[in-house]
C-alpha cells in the first residue's frame, strides 16, 4: 500500500478510525489537538458517524469515553499531559471497572515545555493506573501501536494509554495504512457489577487487575514494539524509549550501532530484557523523553551498582527535549555545531495578534488597576496568558485550567482587595464554573473577567462550548444579574469600560464582565470563507 | 542523496508552505520525508522553525543534529540567522528573504543584521516581497524564496515546479502562474549569484 504523509497525531487518529472507532473524546490542548481535528475532517469519519465533537474539559472527556466502551464500542480519549490531571479521576478509576468495548486514552507530552506550564510525563500515570501503556517512536509506529492497542484493550479488558510527546505528535512522516475494520455492535457487558465501583465490588476488580499483571508484562517481552538488538562492543548497553531510540540512531552510520540497543516501546517495562542487558553490558545509558522513568526503575534509589546512567546521574540534561546531540555526547562521540547565533539575534516570544480584542481588554484592565497597586490580577490559560508579557505586564498569575477565578478568591479570603481574575470563555466552561459557583456561594469580593472571543483561541480557533451563554450561565450560578455586563473591547469604548470595570471593583460581591468580541484569527478565516463561497456563487 | 533543511521565520508568516511543495516532490521521487513543525503558543508572532528532512534512506531522528543541515531557508532575515548552529559551516547554504518582520520593540539595526549576512560564506539573499509584489501577488514571497533555494536542493527544477503547479491546482490557472513566475524569478536571482 502506498504511505501517506502523516503528522504523528494524524497517524494515531488514522489509525483509530481504520480500528473501528465509534467516537473521540477531547479537549483541544497543545500538542494533542491535531488528533480529533483530523477525525473531524476525515470523511472516513464522517461516513461512519464517528463522534468527534469537541468535550467540555478532559474529565469529561474521559467519562463518555468510558460510557461507549460500556456500550459495547471502541472509544478514544486524547488531551495533552496537563490534560490527564484533569481527567485523573475517571482515567484511575477506570483501571479498575476495566473496559469493554476497546478504551484508548492517548495523552501528548510537551518536554521543553513549549506550550505548558510543566512537562510532567504521563507514563507515571500509566504505572499508577496499572494499565499497559505505549510510547511509539515513529509515525508509522504511532498508527500501528493504536491499531494494536483496541485490541489489547478489548482482549484484556482494560484501558490502555498512549503516550506522545510533542516531537512526535507535530512531525509528518509516510505511513503505511492496514485495513480497516468495522465498528464494534453495541453490547452491554453480561457481569452487571463491573462499572459499578462499590467497594465490595472494587475490591475484587481490582484483585483483577492486579492478577493481570504478570500477563501484561508477557505482552511486553513479546512485543513487536520493544526491541533487543544485539552488538558486539559490550562496554555499553543502551536502552532507548519512545522518539529517544531515533535520536540516538541518528549518530550511526546506516543506523547501526555498535553496542546492544534495547528499544522499549511498550510498557510494563519487559524485566527479562532488561536483566540481560544490565548483566551483559559494563555500563548502561537509558535515554528517554521525559523524566527518568526507566532510569530510576533500573538502577533503584539506591544506586548500588552505579553503572546505570542517563539524566539522574547527568550524562544527559535532568528537564528539556533530547536530541542526536545530547545523545552523541552520553556516548562519548565527537558533538558537532555549526556557527554560533550572531549577538545581534534577539528573542521573539509570541504575542497577542494585531487586533486581538484582549489587547483592548489589557488596556482597560491595566487603567482601572492602575490605582490599586500590582499583584491583583489573577489570570489563566489560553491566549490572554500572553497579557504577562510586555507591553501589557498585565497578569500575575498563571496555574492551570479555571485557577484564576479561585486564586483570586483565596486571596480575596485573605484580604487582598481589590482581587480581579481574568479568563478565557472557553477556560471559563472547561474549568471555571465551580470556581465562580465557590464565589458566589461565599459571596466573595472578586471581578471575574471572562474574555469572550468565542472560540477556543490558542490551540488553532476550536467551537466553544461557551458560545453566546455566558451570560445566561453566570446567571444560572448565582450572580446578580445587575452584575453581570457584556462589554465590547474596542478602543471607541475604552473609556466606558474603564469606569466599569472600576465600579465593579469597588463592589464587594462578585461581578462578572464580559468583554465579547470574535478573535481576530478566527475572523478573518471566517471571512476568507465567506469571500470564497461569494465568488462560488457569482 | 539525503537534503536537511531548517525552515525558519515568524509565526503566520507561511514556512510551511514550503515544505509542503518540495515534501511532495520528494515524495513523487519516492524519497523518505521527516518534517518536525512548531504548532501552538508560538504560532502567534513568535519564532517558529521546522526541521525538513529528506533522504533516499530511512530517516531516524525528526529532529537536524546541529551543525549538520545543508540549507537554511527562512522567510524573515534575522530568523535565518537564529539557526547558524544547525548549518553545516563548511557546505551549507542560507537563503532568506531580505524583508525583515519587525513585531519586536528592539528588532536589531537593519544595516548591521545585512553586514551580518553578507559576512556568511553562502548565502543568497532576496528581497522575495519585492520580486513577488512586482509580479502580482505580495504572498507569494515564499515561492520566490523556494526559487532561489531551488539550484542547492539537489532536486530537478521540473519536479518543484511540478509541485508547485499541484499545491495551488485547486485555487485556479492565475494563482498556478503567478507562482511559478515567482518560483522562476526566485530561481534566476540565485543563479545569477551564482
Amino acid at each position: 500500500m502506498a504511505k501517506t504523509l502523516f503528522l504523528g497525531d494524524e497517524a494515531v487518529a488514522q489509525a483509530a478510525l481504520d480500528a473501528g472507532l465509534s467516537g473521540v473524546y477531547a479537549y483541544p490542548g497543545t500538542p494533542s489537538t491535531e488528533i480529533t481535528e483530523f477525525i473531524q475532517n476525515s470523511k472516513q469519519g464522517r461516513e461512519g458517524q464517528v463522534h468527534s465533537i469537541w468535550a467540555g474539559n478532559e474529565k469529561t472527556a474521559m467519562e463518555s469515553a468510558i460510557g461507549m466502551s460500556y456500550a459495547g464500542k471502541r472509544a478514544m480519549v486524547c488531551m495533552k499531559h496537563v490534560g490527564l490531571n484533569v481527567a485523573a479521576d475517571p482515567f484511575m478509576n477506570s483501571s479498575i471497572t476495566g473496559a469493554n468495548g476497546g478504551l484508548v486514552v492517548v495523552v501528548a507530552d510537551d518536554p521543553s515545555m513549549h506550550s505548558s506550564q510543566d512537562e510532567q510525563d504521563s507514563r507515571f500515570f500509566g504505572k499508577f493506573a496499572l494499565i499497559p501503556f505505549y510510547e511509539p517512536s515513529n509515525q508509522q509506529e504511532a498508527y500501528d501501536i493504536t491499531y494494536a492497542a483496541f485490541e489489547y484493550s478489548e482482549k484484556y479488558h482494560t484501558p490502555v494509554l498512549i503516550r506522545l510527546t510533542t516531537r512526535l505528535s507535530h512531525s509528518r512522516a509516510g505511513v503505511e495504512r492496514k485495513e480497516a475494520r468495522p465498528q464494534n455492535p453495541l453490547h452491554i457487558e453480561e457481569n452487571p457489577k463491573q462499572f459499578i465501583l462499590l467497594p465490595a465490588n472494587a475490591r475484587v476488580h481490582y484483585r483483577t487487575l492486579l492478577g493481570k499483571q504478570e500477563a501484561f508484562e508477557n505482552e511486553s517481552l513479546n512485543s513487536p514494539f520493544n526491541k533487543y538488538i544485539d552488538g558486539a562492543d559490550k562496554k555499553m548497553g543502551i536502552i532507548a524509549s519512545g522518539i529517544a531510540y531515533n535520536y540516538l540512531m541518528e549518530n550511526f552510520e546506516n543506523h547501526q550501532c555498535p553496542y546492544p540497543v534495547l528499544k522499549i516501546s511498550q510498557y510494563p517495562l519487559p524485566s527479562k530484557l532488561i536483566a540481560k542487558m544490565v548483566d551483559e553490558c559494563e555500563t548502561v545509558l537509558v535515554a528517554e523523553e521525559g523524566y527518568p522513568f526507566i532510569e530510576e526503575q533500573v538502577r533503584g534509589i539506591l544506586n548500588r551498582t552505579g553503572n546505570i546512567i542517563g539524566r539522574l546521574s547527568g550524562a544527559l540534561p535532568r528537564d528539556g527535549e533530547l536530541n542526536p546531540n545530547l545523545i552523541a555526547k552520553a556516548l562519548g562521540l565527537p558533538d558537532t555545531y555549526g556557527m554560533p547565533v550572531p549577538e545581534l539575534v534577539v528573542p521573539r516570544p509570541p504575542a497577542l495578534c494585531v487586533g486581538c480584542p484582549h489587547i483592548d481588554s489589557y488596556l482597560a484592565i491595566n487603567e482601572a488597576m492602575a490605582e490599586h497597586g500590582k499583584g491583583k490580577v489573577f489570570a489563566d490559560i489560553g491566549c490572554y496568558t500572553l497579557g504577562a508579557l510586555p507591553p501589557y505586564n498585565a497578569i500575575y498569575t498563571t496555574v492551570d485550567m479555571g485557577a484564576s477565578i479561585t486564586m483570586a478568591k483565596g486571596a480575596a479570603d485573605a484580604g487582598l482587595r481589590p482581587v480581579l481574575a481574568v479568563i478565557g470563555d472557553s477556560t471559563f466552561t472547561h474549568s471555571g464554573m465551580t470556581s465562580l459557583l465557590d464565589c458566589v456561594y461565599e459571596n466573595t469580593p472578586v471581578t471575574v473577567m471572562i474574555l469572550d472571543n468565542s472560540t477556543t483561541g490558542m490551540t488553532g480557533g476550536q467551537d466553544s462550548h461557551a458560545l453566546g451563554v455566558l451570560g445566561e450561565i453566570c446567571k444560572g450560578l448565582g450572580v446578580k444579574e445587575e452584575h453581570i455586563h457584556r462589554i465590547t473591547p474596542l478602543k471607541k469604548d475604552h473609556e466606558a469600560n474603564v469606569e466599569l470595570i472600576k465600579k465593579e471593583l469597588a463592589y464587594e460581591g462578585v461581578s462578572v464582565i464580559i468583554p465579547t468580541r470574535e478573535c481576530i484569527q478566527t475572523l478573518s478565516r471566517r471571512m476568507k470563507k465567506q469571500q470564497a463561497a461569494k465568488k462560488a456563487n457569482s | 542523496m539525503k537534503i536537511d533543511i531548517i525552515l525558519a521565520g515568524v509565526g503566520g508568516q507561511g514556512i510551511l508552505s514550503i515544505a509542503t511543495i518540495v515534501g511532495y516532490a520528494a515524495v513523487k521521487r519516492g524519497m523518505y520525508m521527516k518534517q518536525a513543525e512548531v504548532h501552538g503558543m508560538s504560532q502567534r508572532g513568535g519564532d517558529v522553525q521546522s526541521h525538513f528532512r529528506l533522504s533516499d534512506h530511512e530517516i531516524a531522528s525528526d529532529l537536524i543534529p546541529m551543525g549538520k543541515a545543508d540549507m537554511i531557508i527562512s522567510v524573515e532575515p534575522m530568523e535565518s540567522l537564529r539557526y547558524l548552529p544547525w548549518l553545516n559551516p563548511e557546505t551549507g547554504w542560507l537563503i532568506t528573504n531580505s524583508q525583515p518582520f519587525i513585531n519586536i520593540p528592539n528588532y536589531p539595526d537593519v544595516d548591521k543584521l545585512n553586514a551580518t549576512l553578507d559576512g556568511l560564506k553562502n548565502k543568497v539573499v532576496i528581497d522575495a516581497d519585492k520580486i513577488a509584489s512586482e509580479l502580482g501577488s505580495a504572498r507569494s514571497a515564499n515561492m520566490v524564496i523556494l526559487g532561489a533555494a531551488s539550484p542547492y536542493l539537489q532536486l530537478p527544477f521540473e519536479e518543484i515546479e511540478a509541485a508547485v503547479r499541484e499545491n495551488f491546482a485547486r485555487k485556479g490557472d492565475d494563482v498556478v502562474n503567478t507562482n511559478i513566475a515567482c518560483l522562476r524569478a526566485g530561481r534566476e536571482f540565485a543563479e545569477k549569484m551564482k
